[in-house]
């Protein structure tokens, strides 16, 4: 039987498009469903009743949530293509703890540098600098996170590169210039098909991210 | 080779404990290591050098942090007595109440700490509000839920332990936030860890632990 997998996305989520790379590097078709996020469907409620947001992966009328778990089930499901986690218990706790560490710091501070100006938006700016240098730090000289080979905490983190270009606007700073290796990785990454198909073009981010401040007043 | 397993952690901390449950379901011997938060090793400092807390398993002298990603470790290390299922779907689920979990003793800390710290009546009440609407929404998602059904102790139920702490602050502050009529669930497993022996080897003697955080926020209060 075949499988039957949809996925309800927002094309400018950093967690959907885990999700998408996800299922392309798995080789698996699926339907995509984009949600209205002002309007969700009666569908996301029912499938993720506790959160009410996507991305929300249906895996033959059952549903998955949150993008690092949704990561794992789709790797373990379909294992036997392209792995995204070792098969050893240390490197696939290291995997998950920098996916957990991206998922405490990167969406929050990022958020922050859009939102807000002057001294919150320095701290926000300073900080995320600060997260971005520790992970370039975990990534050394390794061509991935995962190693020689793509991995999750690639999935994890490749998807807030589209933003770049947006925090660094809105917080009039270059993200390369204290970042270069880091850059260079999301480079890398966007080699690979499964990565420039899943992650909307920076400048439609930064357009939209122009219209929400006006929406939300802020300037 | 001798296996050689050590916990960085500490004894009031509602993370380690999850982790000794852990480890001792799996009947791994390892050797704790008190850590002074106020005058962290040099160890942990090495071990943890992105978050410098606990609890920090090193196994073979290769660390491990966050006590999820640790009690993850700890199943797929030592396979017997599974504490996750094996079915991806019921593993994401798993996965899935853990973190809610978590997510929600963090979000109800606020309220805690604002009744704490509040020297009016009605902002002290707003406190405890805001800390049982986050109560509420675990106890109506864990209601409805079969993970508590059953005999064993499994990854969701490990991670719900740290509710016990929500106990030993309502005793600390003379206020029940967690009452029985309100939240049965809740109450009623809180009273299963209590009764659990593997649990009771490894949570805190409850006196210790509420003069502990009693001196605590004696402290959080007068810095107000």
């Amino acid at each position: 039987m075949a499988d039957e997998i949809m996925l309800l996305d927002w094309w400018s989520s950093m967690f959907g498009m885990r999700v998408r790379i996800a299922l392309v590097e798995k080789g698996l078709k699926y339907e995509s469903r984009e949600e209205d996020l002002n309007n969700k469907s009666p569908l996301l409620l029912e499938m993720n009743p506790v959160h009410r947001k996507i991305p929300v992966l249906i895996h033959n009328g059952k549903p998955i949530c949150e993008s690092p778990i949704i990561v794992e089930y789709i790797d373990e499901v379909w294992k036997d293509k392209s792995p995204l986690l070792s098969t050893d218990p240390y490197q696939r706790a290291q995997a998950r703890f920098w996916a957990d560490y991206i998922d405490n710091k990167i969406f929050q501070l990022g958020g922050k540098i859009w939102t807000s100006k002057g001294e919150d938006q320095e701290a926000a700016k300073k900080e995320l600098m600060e997260c971005l240098k520790i992970l370039e730090g975990e990534l050394g000289e390794k061509p991935f996170f995962g190693g020689e080979n793509f991995g999750f905490v690639d999935v994890s983190l490749v998807t807030f590169s589209c933003w770049f270009y947006t925090y660094e606007s809105f917080g009039n700073f270059s993200i390369e210039a204290e970042c270069p290796k880091l850059i260079a990785w999301t480079k890398r990454c966007l080699q690979k098909s499964s990565v420039s198909s899943s992650l909307p073009d920076s400048l439609k981010i930064h357009d939209f991210v122009l219209q929400l401040r006006k929406k939300f007043g802020i300037e | 080779m001798a296996e050689e397993v050590k916990l960085f952690g500490k004894w009031a901390s509602p993370f380690c404990c999850r982790i000794e449950v852990a480890l001792k379901l799996k009947g791994v011997e390892y050797e704790y290591i008190e850590e002074d938060m106020l005058n962290k090793s040099p160890a942990l400092l090495n071990y943890n050098p992105v978050h410098k807390k606990i609890p920090v398993l090193v196994h073979n002298g290769k660390p491990i942090a966050e006590s999820l990603v640790i009690m993850e470790y700890i199943d797929e290390t030592w396979k017997h007595n599974p504490i996750l299922p094996i079915d991806p779907f019921e593993k994401a689920m798993a996965r899935f109440w853990a973190k809610f979990i978590d997510d929600k003793f963090w979000a109800l800390w606020p309220g805690v700490k604002k009744a704490i710290t509040s020297s009016g009546e009605k902002e002290r009440e707003e406190g405890i509000e805001e800390a049982q609407l986050h109560l509420n929404a675990l106890e109506t998602q864990l209601k409805e839920k079969k993970f508590f059904g059953g005999e064993k102790l499994g990854f969701v139920e490990i991670s719900a332990s740290l509710l016990i702490w929500i106990v030993v602050f309502q005793e600390v502050m003379g206020v029940e936030i967690l009452t029985q009529e309100k939240f049965p669930a809740l109450h009623k497993l809180t009273q299963k860890f209590v009764d659990d022996d593997v649990f009771k080897q490894c949570v805190p003697p409850w006196e210790p632990l509420v003069a502990y955080f009693k001196a605590q926020w004696g402290t959080l209060a007068a810095s107000k």
